[in-house]
């Protein structure tokens, strides 16, 4: 099973940026466990919303042909903290595409306050510079993600 | 450009790229032994320096995939993953600066992405500005 951690794209123009938001809820188990009784969105979280925001992105680039690997973080800076009852915006835009990756510049934000700024790279891992071999099937972007990109309401933005 | 600001925008790629110390990025530096750069960072080198040498928008400066990194060389270059003697010539063109003795030793191709040093950067950069 694959673990979403975005609920719906609300802007998606392709080879270019996206927009997904994801609503906190205070039944999401794992808020509990970082701070008893003081629940937040961990910034791992934080950070792997926007790495499922712009991996898409990235993929949908190269019509999901590509196995899209989070290769590095740059940077990530945090501004505030996430409480349940918000609704987190990530926002990724793509700064290089190339036949090898892509580097990408993320801003988080609740209700237009700064939550975070995040860089980050994808790799194509089929065109590694590390010469390293990976199974033929794209692992990735499977038939099940299709349905997945249903779930996010992509229909319209992009072709399935 | 003069070599001077060259290497500022070579130092501050690297800085910003690998979180290094400005004084750790000499001239002889090994981007990989010295700076502790892996794969990817060659890709988000190559990606930031395209960035910082672009003066025009409607000409952005590009760096073909293979020229400043080889990740793999022509037939003739290398077999079985070996250097020939032409590829061992081809990589001292490359990287004049570079230590090959244990490239001759072993003619391991891997190996020549452990050899990149700075100043190979901003040598390329001199000749691709120039």
């Amino acid at each position: 099973m694959r673990w979403i951690w975005i609920d719906k794209f609300v802007e998606f123009i392709p080879k270019v940026s996206a927009t997904a938001i994801k609503n906190v809820t205070l039944a999401e188990e794992h808020l509990h466990d970082l701070y008893p009784a003081f629940p937040i969105v961990p910034h791992s979280l934080i950070v792997e919303g926007m790495a499922q925001t712009a991996g898409i992105l990235v993929g949908e680039a190269r019509n999901f042909q590509e196995k899209v690997i989070l290769a590095k973080i740059g940077r990530a800076t945090f501004h505030r903290l996430v409480r349940p009852g918000e609704t987190l915006r990530f926002a990724a835009k793509i700064e290089h595409l190339s036949e090898q990756g892509a580097s990408i510049n993320g801003t988080v934000t609740v209700d237009e306050e700064s939550v975070a700024d995040i860089e980050m790279m994808f790799s194509h891992i089929d065109q590694n510079m590390a010469g390293l071999e990976f199974p033929e099937h794209n692992f990735v972007f499977t038939e099940q993600f299709t349905e997945l990109l249903r779930t996010y309401r992509l229909e319209g933005k992009i072709a399935l | 450009m003069t070599k001077d600001e060259i290497y500022k925008k070579v130092q501050g790629v690297l800085v910003e790229c690998l979180g290094v110390d400005e004084d750790e990025v000499t001239p002889q530096a090994s981007l990989r032994s010295d700076l502790g750069a892996e794969s990817i960072d060659f890709l988000d080198i190559v990606f930031r320096l395209e960035k910082v040498f672009t003066t025009d928008p409607s000409k952005p400066f590009q760096i073909p995939r293979n020229e400043l990194f080889p990740e793999s060389f022509e037939p003739g270059l290398v077999e079985d993953n070996k250097l020939t003697d032409a590829g061992l010539a081809e990589v001292h063109r490359r990287l004049p600066h570079a230590d090959l003795t244990e490239l001759k030793a072993t003619r391991d191709a891997g190996l020549v992405q452990n050899l990149f040093a700075v100043q190979d950067v901003c040598d390329y950069l001199e000749r691709k500005l120039g």
